[in-house]
């Protein structure tokens, strides 16, 4: 059923079909609707036999997860940012010990200093945990990504994290299709797990494992990602066919077909790609983009097979490797391994700050023109900067580097880009 | 494509309108799509919504940078914040205010657009009257509709069924309904 | 799950006695045919008061539960002495996930069993002080405010032991550990305000509340059989002495239990909704320093010059908690 509601909300009606059995949840911006939405369905009773849980704290919230999922229940819980770091050491033991737990991450810079709007940073912090990475690029596919999680994640018993980025998809109103009861049930069976805590079959899960055998675990863990990126294309075929849309796969390419420029990168910002690539196209620049739905697993080959013939690959990401560089391009040079082409890397939209058509629109015709340094900072002030640097080139005592950037700003309010 | 953007304080339901003109344009069976730029809640701080209205699917996902619209909730805003920035000459402005353009200091301003987009409007006073609340986003909507032809009134109307309880809902369709003439009345004017 | 009999050798002390009482009443322990859940042949130190409490506690629980019980464990001695890889010693499902969180991933086990229908399978979480005390803290408050239905047991040794003996917040006045030397002016850890976790208990209101000793194992089973009978938040904190840490001989295990609780430094008794409702009595008062001086963390009070001062403070809050918990008859 078509709807015209805020994402978070469409999120929250999606889980609910999936008839999550624990709901366990800690406040964080801008996860917070989300969770809101499912507390007061479940008080109403509109989502059934589902316990909700009011945590103490994020590491809590994995925590009770955790041992719900053990005990054999379908369990979601969701995060973001200063939250993903504070339960870091539950997410990377829910999937050590294999628990399909579905979880939301309202993509949220990390501080310090403290941010509440949206990059990437907190997603990329545990892209090595262990969990499977979704990044939905609209609210539609934010909604869909949820149902194919759990499908995905009791498969596999491995958890799924879901990345929306924080109030520009968690806050907008789109318009949206609810699929039905029926139509999420034929989909997603009841969960069967592969261990669980029974009287009746009595194991013990999480005990030490040692030199002589830890290489085996990990590799198995490393094996069943692998195994996943053959499994999320056929999850996604699968949605197609019951639910009569595209949604999730490991990426998807638009207009890359002759392509010279590509343009690679994960969530929201893809739609405002590909209104500047068709721009350009209806100018007769050979350019596309790729949209990056499966991050973890990475899809090497995949990815491959889109960007070999370009001439020049344009990663946009909003995330930082802090004295390296880019985080998403890593994984886009590995793809490219033994190809020669000119790569580019991006850093946009940290901590929230736009990224319009207009400065994509500049961008991608400097990379055209072959004009890009290897690493741009989008939109980078260099004048604040720049006076930052010499103010603290002045004095050893030049105080905190974040309030004296602020002060030189000026009143945030009257900025409207 | 046809992009809003809404200006206000805390408190005043900046990013409510703009989410009750999606899903009026929604209704019409059109895509729409509406956020705010955000910031942490506080009542009285400058706020933003943004509203794009189009016939088929919209990807764009940066703020409304050339506002086809622009409605202004809040005249004390007028010349603290940059409330024009990026508005095309064939623009709409809506703002709430008993005085009219010459009065708010915008005379010369607003010589570069068309007389009959252009419109003050007394929607807290309007809101006062039938709600009694002085959150003007809804005559403020009930203008829009009547000087842009975006949305219909009967659509805004049924937007504001969907979002209040059905008392509140009524007292608002009555402030939108009379906003909604008061606009059609002085743009007829204006065209006279 | 089926009972394993075990050797007649293998029973407790109580065996013969407890041949006196209705069977109902009988020590878990005392039986040949009991649940054993935690089997021998764990790597535990000789004399370590955690595996005797937690054998008794969770047999306890067992048959309270009419051995429909799932136990979460937190990192730390018993975890590890009870799973050397490759093998378990526990004959209940089990699970260990992190040092900090065995309160929240039981109260997620328990919310489980509830929306499955199965809440007649009863949850218990269990850690050391380490892990109950400080970094479990915070899920343990939240596990109490929401009156999950969980019994958290505590075996307190009063240090992180299974890391080398540091200082924990349970770790008491005076006591040499690795990270609280006994040198300098204010040898071994300090005199602090303390934390006393059951208090800290009591003041959430959850319906039981009780502190332990292996000292008197059939009271700590009583206590378990009595905590499992009740549903919601429910906390027992038992005294285990650790040879290792504490520097005893292993054959004073329980000796020094029994000194501990005589002397009034470790009260026993029962709260209920914030309310102590009954507490051991002490038949005879013992000084301090017949429990401090067989344990060499605290060996630098005694010897040539004792630290009378120190001995004194000691006194004091055994003297204190005399009065507090009316320990006297």
């Amino acid at each position: 059923m078509l709807k015209q509601i805020e994402g978070s909300k469409a999120m929250a009606e999606a889980i609910a079909l999936c008839r999550p059995e624990v709901i366990c949840a800690y406040p964080i911006t801008p996860q917070t609707h989300i969770v809101e939405g499912l507390g007061e369905m479940v008080k109403t009773g509109e989502l059934a036999n589902c316990e909700f849980i009011n945590v103490e704290s994020e590491f809590a919230a994995m925590s009770v997860a955790i041992g719900s999922s053990a005990a054999g229940a379908r369990t979601y819980t969701a995060t973001a940012s200063q939250g993903l770091l504070f339960m870091a050491e539950a997410v990377y033991n829910a999937s050590g010990l294999g628990l399909p737990i579905v979880m939301t991450i309202g993509n949220r810079a990390i501080g310090a200093p403290i941010n509440i709007w949206n990059d990437h940073s907190d997603s990329m912090s545990m892209r090595d945990a262990g969990w499977i990475q979704l990044y939905a690029e609209t609210n539609q596919e934010a909604l869909d990504l949820h149902i194919q999680a759990f499908r995905l994640a009791e498969e596999l018993s491995c958890p799924v994290m879901v990345c929306v980025d924080g109030f520009i998809l968690t806050h907008a109103y789109d318009r949206v299709d609810v699929p039905t009861q029926e139509q999420v049930d034929a989909y997603l069976p009841p969960f069967v797990p592969r261990q669980s805590l029974d009287p009746e079959h009595p194991v013990s899960i999480g005990a030490m494992v040692g030199p002589e055998a830890f290489m085996e675990v990990r590799y198995l863990a490393h094996h069943k990602q692998l195994r996943a990126l053959g499994l999320i294309p056929l999850l996604g075929d699968e949605f197609r066919m019951q639910f009569g849309r595209a949604s999730g796969g490991l990426l998807r390419a638009y207009r890359t077909e002759d392509a010279e420029t590509i343009v690679v990168a994960l969530g929201s910002v893809n739609g405002t790609i590909q209104e500047v690539v068709d721009e350009m196209r209806a100018d007769d620049v050979r350019i596309g983009s790729v949209s990056i739905c499966a991050f973890r697993p990475f899809p090497l080959a995949a990815l491959r097979e889109v960007l070999e013939r370009a001439k020049r690959v344009v990663v946009l990401e909003k995330s930082l490797a802090v004295g390296l560089g880019g985080i998403l391009s890593d994984g886009v040079r590995k793809a490219l391994s033994g190809i020669v082409l000119n790569g580019y890397t991006v850093i946009a939209g940290l901590g929230g700050r736009a990224i319009t058509r207009a400065s994509l629109r500049q961008l991608f015709e400097d990379a055209e023109a072959d004009e890009l340094e290897q690493v741009t900072f989008l939109d980078l002030n260099a004048d604040l900067v720049a006076h930052e640097l010499a103010r603290e080139a002045e004095s050893r005592k030049s105080g905190p580097t974040a309030e004296a950037i602020l002060r030189r700003v000026g009143t945030v309010a009257s900025q409207i880009g | 494509m046809f992009q809003i953007r809404i200006h206000g304080r805390g408190g005043q339901g900046v990013v409510s309108a703009a989410e009750m003109l999606s899903v009026a344009a929604f209704l019409e069976g059109r895509h729409a799509q509406a956020f705010p730029s955000f910031g942490s809640e506080r009542m009285g701080a400058p706020v933003m919504a943004f509203c794009r209205i189009d016939d088929k699917e919209i990807r764009l996902r940066e703020p409304v940078l050339d506002p086809d619209a622009l409605i202004i909730q809040d005249p004390t805003l007028l010349h603290q914040v940059d409330l024009f920035k990026g508005l095309r000459s064939t623009g709409y402005i809506l703002i709430n205010s008993t005085r009219d353009f010459d009065e708010l200091g915008l005379a010369e301003f607003a010589r570069g657009f068309r007389r009959a987009h252009l419109l003050t409007i007394a929607a807290t006073e309007l809101a006062m009257k039938h709600v009694g609340r002085a959150v003007p986003n809804v005559p403020l909507m009930g203008a829009f509709a009547a000087i842009t032809r975006q949305v219909k009134l009967d659509s805004v109307i049924a937007a504001i069924r969907e979002k209040f309880p059905p008392a509140l809902a009524e007292k608002n369709a009555t402030a939108a309904t009379e906003a909604y003439a008061a606009a059609t009345k002085t743009q007829v004017a204006s065209h006279a | 799950m089926e009972m394993q009999p075990i050797k007649f050798y293998q029973t407790a002390t109580f065996t013969v006695g407890n041949r006196l009482l209705d069977e109902k009443e009988r020590s878990v322990q005392a039986n040949m045919r009991r649940t054993n859940s935690l089997n021998s042949g764990h790597r535990a130190c000789q004399g370590c008061g955690e595996a005797l409490g937690a054998r008794y506690a969770i047999d306890a629980a067992m048959r309270a539960a009419n051995s429909q019980l799932a136990a979460v464990n937190a990192t730390g001695c018993l975890e590890v002495f009870s799973t050397p890889y490759p093998e378990t010693s526990w004959q209940i499902p089990w699970i260990h996930s992190l040092f900090g969180n065995a309160a929240a991933v039981a109260s997620g086990v328990a919310a489980a069993m509830r929306v499955k229908g199965r809440d007649h399978v009863r949850v218990i979480a269990q850690g050391g002080d380490g892990g109950t005390t400080d970094i479990g803290f915070g899920c343990l408050s939240g596990m109490f405010e929401r009156n999950d239905d969980v019994l958290y047991i505590c075996y307190d040794n009063e240090a992180y032991m299974n890391t080398g003996v540091q200082r924990s917040s349970a770790t008491p006045p005076a006591a040499r550990t690795a990270t609280t030397a006994a040198v300098g002016p204010a040898p071994g850890n300090v005199f602090g305000t303390g934390k006393n976790v059951p208090l800290i208990a009591m003041a959430h209101n959850i319906p039981y509340v009780a502190t332990a000793s292996v000292a008197n194992l059939r009271d700590l089973e009583s206590k378990v059989t009595r905590a499992m009978g009740i549903r919601g938040a429910r906390y027992i904190h038992i005294h285990v002495p650790c040879p290792l840490g504490w520097g005893s001989a292993p054959a004073d295990t329980i000796k020094l239990a029994r000194l501990a609780v005589e002397s009034g430094l470790f009260p026993l008794f029962e709260a209920e909704h914030g309310e102590i409702v009954s507490s051991t009595k002490l038949r005879q008062k013992v000084p301090v320093n017949a429990y401090l001086s067989l344990q060499k963390r605290y060996a630098h009070l005694f010897g040539k010059t004792p630290d009378v001062a120190r001995i004194a403070l000691i006194q004091a809050i055994a003297d204190r908690n005399v009065k507090r918990f009316d320990l006297c008859a």
